[in-house]
């Protein structure tokens, strides 16, 4: 028969626990720049547009992964314990993974609320905000409005200019450094969005199916005619019959180019496309997406170069 | 073209973004609520643990809410066909200095992996046959107390987790509290790693310890007699990043073993050593079919020498992320202790999953 200690035991426990975490105390920034972390990889190509070599940006998600579907893994924990700044889409796009992760990170200066959790869709103008009552009849719907606002030239030049401010905020020393910055990325920005309008110019208004309602914001600053969706709902796999009315709808309106994000099984846009005689496109919806996507400005060079390639082909 | 200033973002758009899933303004600071309904149906064969024919098993409404800069508080109620329970109900503090977390209140225990999952979660309609047999069954530890945990320095790449709980000693039939002093302590070690961006290894090591009822309506001192319980688990996991709600792939184990301190059939005191397991294995075969199987062996608790075994295939059918429909055969060699053998269990069981409202996704 035994007769054991358990206090002794617990207090033990926490006493190592609170050893280990003097001896180990958090390692701070060794070259002083702002830790930057996002949950996707276009703030994180805005993002180390203001903030230059002051600071070190990492995405949880990959460009080529659905935002709306990441995994919680610990290996990001470790990242976002060290983080100065977290930039989220917002709008209830990463609901999912990330609240998890902001809470087990163990990291005050990104809780939300805290000056380092930064919401970058209180910077950007949103899209097909829900009027009226909001149910899942509607599929996986976001309340909020739709979260795919980067998609937008405008709004990337709004969030760089929030990313600017947040900056300065946190590093007032270096205010002149990110406006500077901020002002070459307009300038660069507004040259390059001259030359994407000019080379969509002579599409407006044609009219594409989508497989996700990921593309508000950029067919409505591009001009396009977003008029169907392989999901019958957001969320919600197609259905046969869904399909069969989609085929209808693109033959009756003669609608050419499918756009299909690089996370989605193209058996059903594929399908769709022979029996339509449309032509199926891959479009990335976010930088890194592919390997030469590698900043802003590449995301719609690589988009809009497909596109027109595309409605070429298919006049 | 872009104008020669960022128009602002509309008034309305500068919403207050909350944690969760608030949809106007008038919900903005009520918690997120949700609801999950587990229908369960079961036919076949089971003379020892049979289960309703057809029961709303379980009801599970979740508040979920920010409390103030320093915390949050998550509550899980539980209505099943015969009460109410507080599945957990915890506040954790997520701002503490040093990196450590701290959670209060009542929640599972950190112990292995599967005691942390709750029933709509589980990856089968029921609990491996060690979690009855070792650990408490469907509740499992499930107590009131005190949690700390801090990541643990580790090599680069490499996740360290440590937790040390301590809970008042009640869960289930696996510990007992007759004093005040007899709370029981879990501690948990997790070792985590990415083997590539779409496969990972996720390695732990759990410790249990509390008091019992065995010696409860004896000539003994009922706080002389503890359980200690030890778990081992590992999982591999692979996902696809650019088809991941397509593909995916699960395997899992956890080992269990238990040294409980009984009386023996002679009425002396005793340390009854038992040990279980379960192996499932889970494959995504497309956005909505997943398919599964399990493996259970387990000795029981109070007698370690009878071994149950079992097996279990599970395909799921997903109409949205938001609901499933399961089917589940289930198979089970079982000790029979009123006819003193083991008898064949044979079972179909049916299950159906439906989400309402703002459920917070749980800790992966």
């Amino acid at each position: 028969m035994r007769n054991v200690s358990i206090e002794t035991r617990v207090l033990a426990l926490l006493a190592a626990f609170a050893l280990l975490s003097a001896v180990f105390p958090r390692p701070a920034s060794a070259d002083n720049k702002l830790n930057v972390m996002t949950a996707t990889t276009d703030l994180a190509a805005l993002a180390q547009e203001i903030g230059g070599d002051k600071v070190t940006v990492e995405s949880v998600a990959r460009g080529y992964q659905d935002p709306h579907f990441v995994e919680a893994k610990p290996s990001f924990l470790l990242k976002l314990r060290h983080a100065d700044l977290l930039i989220i889409v917002g709008l209830e796009l990463e609901i999912g993974w990330l609240p998890p992760l902001i809470s087990q990170s163990t990291n005050p200066k990104i809780q939300v609320g805290a000056p380092g959790y930064f919401d970058a869709s209180r910077f950007a103008k949103i899209l097909e905000i829900p009027t009226g009552v909001v149910t899942r009849a509607e599929g996986d719907v976001h309340p909020l409005g739709n979260p795919h606002y980067w998609l937008d030239p405008e709004n990337g030049l709004r969030i760089a200019k929030g990313i600017q401010n947040k900056l300065s905020e946190m590093r007032p020393n270096d205010a002149a450094y990110f406006a500077q910055r901020y002002d070459s990325f307009e300038q660069r920005l507004k040259q390059a969005d001259e030359k994407w309008l000019a080379e969509m110019q002579p599409y407006t208004g044609r009219k594409i199916v989508t497989y996700h309602r990921s593309w508000p914001n950029f067919a409505e600053h591009f001009g396009l005619n977003v008029v169907g969706y392989v999901e019958p709902r957001p969320g919600i796999p197609p259905s046969p019959q869904h399909t069969v009315e989609l085929i209808g709808l693109m033959k009756r309106d003669s609608v050419k180019v499918i756009v299909v994000e690089p996370y989605f099984d193209l058996k059903t846009p594929n399908a769709i496309a022979r029996d339509t005689g449309a032509q199926v496109v891959v479009l990335m919806p976010s930088v890194g997406g592919e390997k030469e996507i590698t900043d802003y400005f590449k995301l719609f060079d690589y988009d809009i170069a497909k596109l027109k390639q595309t409605f070429d082909t298919t006049k | 073209m872009l104008s020669n200033s960022p128009a602002p973002a509309p008034a309305q758009l500068a919403q207050t973004q909350t944690y969760g899933g608030a949809t106007s303004n008038a919900k903005l600071l009520n918690p997120d609520i949700s609801l999950i309904g587990d229908f369960i149906g079961t036919a076949g064969r089971n003379t020892i643990s049979p289960s309703r024919s057809l029961e709303l098993h379980e009801s599970e409404v979740g508040m979920q809410a920010i409390i103030d800069p320093y915390a949050r508080a998550d509550a899980f109620i539980s209505f099943g066909e015969e009460g109410v329970n507080v599945e957990e109900g915890y506040v954790t503090f997520t701002s503490l200095p040093a990196g450590l977390l701290l959670k209060v209140g009542k929640m599972r225990a950190e112990f292995g992996k599967v005691n942390t999952i709750h029933n709509h979660a589980l990856p089968f309609i029921d609990r491996p046959l060690v979690t009855n047999n070792l650990v408490g069954g469907e509740d499992g530890i499930d107590d009131a107390g005190i949690s700390l945990s801090r990541f643990l320095p580790a090599p680069k790449e490499w996740f360290l987790q440590g937790t040390a709980q301590v809970y008042r000693g009640d869960s289930s039939d696996v510990f007992a509290a007759h004093r005040r002093q007899d709370v029981s302590v879990v501690g948990h070690l997790r070792v985590y790693r990415d083997l590539g961006e779409s496969t990972n290894l996720d390695l732990g090591a759990s410790y249990a310890r509390g008091h019992n009822g065995a010696g409860v309506g004896t000539t003994f001192d009922p706080a002389n007699f503890l359980t200690n319980l030890y778990s081992a688990d590992a999982t591999i996991r692979w996902k696809p990043l650019r088809r991941a709600m397509y593909h995916s792939f699960l395997f899992r184990t956890e080992l269990f073993w238990s040294a409980r301190d009984q009386l023996s059939p002679l009425n002396t005191f005793q340390t009854q050593h038992a040990f279980g397991l379960y192996s499932d294995a889970e494959y995504r075969v497309n956005r909505r079919w997943t398919l599964g199987g399990r493996f259970d062996r387990s000795a029981r608790a109070a007698v370690g020498s009878l071994t149950d075994t079992g097996f279990s295939s599970i395909l799921t059918y997903w109409p949205s992320e938001f609901s499933q429909i399961r089917g589940q055969y289930r198979y089970g060699h079982l000790w029979d202790a009123p006819n003193d053998r083991f008898t064949n269990a044979n079972e179909f069981l049916f299950q159906f999953l439906f989400v309402m409202g703002a459920h917070g996704a749980h800790p992966f």
